[in-house]
């Protein structure tokens, strides 16, 4: 992860909607608010969903990222 | 087995055949077998069933006579009437404009153009968070020459919201083609279109007829293999019951959807407000400028496939937009285009005859079942 501010990596490749958004509602709070955890996520329903998350749940959607393996990887900071 | 309600609320896919087309179509079976091209006793019975619905959806649509085409589907007549347009604009390049939010059927005829050589990257103009196109992104697309056509339907057929087709229309010399299946019947159609789109079994007609409209004096060339039959614009042998039945269809819901519309609007509203108190949820689109008969929400944390095999199963009947549900596996790309939410997503949509105890009876049903797929998380 080349941002800075990630402390926390949510391995969901493999997984299908809604799953990946259960996994980032289930462990944000491992992260202090202000922090950034990653979702990394092949399914395509991710993208506009974890977004929309973040939109619902009053957390801040950062972007967009690439993981090593070129999977995405969306990233959210905390926000409470 | 439990006393349950059967409900069918997916009259945005396909609403039931109408009892006025249901007497017209078993009618014209008998009468409207001929070919209506043929000169004798028969076949001037078929031709004059056929100029009958063809007068009769004219009058429902308020256009001529001459600007309407039977073709045998929506799909082919919203392909017909996009490409008929690009391929009549000699002067400028090929490409299409299109809202984001359109129908696969216009994206399908878009990239066939693209496939075909005649055209690359087509314009895909973004929406608001309703589901509304940018009208400011659209205008710089018209604006650029080698786009030959701007395509926009007149309502959203899985949010319901409206378009402003009539503000597109005058946004420069290019000509606009209208995907109107969503809302033909149910709703007058909007002004400044040159071509335009419907599909019969969306308002109680029979499945197998498309209603291809092109406005008279509008540059338009057949697109595809030409036929010998009664309206050139279309090919294949003409299905004289179906266009019949749709036709008296389209006049019973023409007659009384100011009634119908205004019981579905409360209804709808109804049930945006009971889906708005469900923790986690969100309703999509405009919440008044909208169809009267359609609404789709989205809930958080649950599988699509799962709320509608559950809602199936206690008797109601829905779609979905998200991509468990779809056979692409992909989600819907109108709720994608709207940043809205994929998954969990519903859109229940009325037939003529929904009651208000069914949405009471789905409103009722709806906090629990989503509870119970999110338990089993």
């Amino acid at each position: 992860m080349t941002h800075p501010d990630v402390d926390l990596e949510l391995d969901c490749r493999g997984q299908i909607c809604p799953q990946p958004v259960i996994e980032l509602a289930r462990r944000i709070g491992e992260v202090e608010v202000g922090r950034v955890v990653a979702v990394v996520a092949d399914d395509s329903a991710a993208r506009v969903d974890v977004a929309a998350w973040c939109r619902m749940r009053g957390q801040e959607y950062v972007g967009e990222q690439t993981a090593e393996d070129g999977t995405p990887a969306y990233l959210v900071r905390r926000l409470s | 087995m439990t006393d349950r309600p059967a409900a069918y609320l997916d009259a945005a896919s396909s609403e039931p055949l109408h009892p006025a087309a249901r007497d017209t179509l078993l009618a014209a079976l008998d009468q409207g077998y001929a070919d209506p091209r043929r000169l004798h006793r028969s076949a001037r019975s078929a031709r004059l069933l056929l100029d009958n619905a063809r007068e009769v959806v004219a009058s429902c649509l308020d256009v001529r006579a001459d600007e309407v085409t039977f073709t045998p589907s929506g799909t082919d007549a919203v392909h017909r009437g996009l490409l008929g347009l690009v391929r009549a604009q000699p002067r400028r390049g090929s490409r299409v404009a299109f809202s984001a939010v359109e129908h696969s059927a216009v994206l399908h005829a878009a990239q066939w153009l693209s496939s075909m050589g005649r055209a690359e990257d087509h314009e895909r103009v973004g929406v608001d968070r309703e589901g509304r196109v940018d009208l400011t992104d659209l205008a710089r697309a018209a604006a650029t020459p080698e786009v030959a056509v701007l395509a926009l339907q007149s309502a959203n057929h899985e949010v319901g919201t409206l378009q402003p087709v009539t503000e597109a229309s005058q946004l420069g010399d290019v000509p606009l083609f209208m995907d109107a299946c969503a809302s033909m019947g149910r709703l007058p159609l909007p002004e400044g279109w040159s071509a335009a789109a419907g599909s019969a079994h969306k308002w109680g007609g029979p499945a197998g007829v498309g209603i291809l409209l092109v406005r008279k004096g509008a540059r338009w060339g057949n697109p595809f293999p030409t036929d010998d039959r009664v309206d050139e614009r279309t090919s294949g042998f003409e299905n004289v019951p179906g266009a019949l039945a749709s036709a008296a269809a389209l006049q019973a819901v023409v007659a009384e959807r100011d009634e119908v519309n205004a019981r579905h609007f409360g209804l709808i509203e109804r049930i945006r407000s009971a889906v708005a108190a469900v923790p986690d949820t969100e309703v999509v689109g405009d919440p008044m400028d909208r169809l009267p008969h359609l609404v789709t929400f989205s809930c958080l944390y649950v599988n699509g496939e799962a709320l509608v095999t559950e809602l199936d199963r206690r008797g109601f009947g829905v779609a979905s937009g998200s991509a468990c549900t779809a056979s692409t596996l992909e989600p819907s790309h109108v709720l994608a285009a709207m940043g809205a939410l994929t998954h969990g997503n519903v859109r229940v949509s009325l037939t003529r005859d929904t009651t208000e105890s069914q949405v009471e009876q789905l409103v009722a049903v709806l906090p629990e079942v989503v509870d119970r797929l999110r338990e089993g998380i």
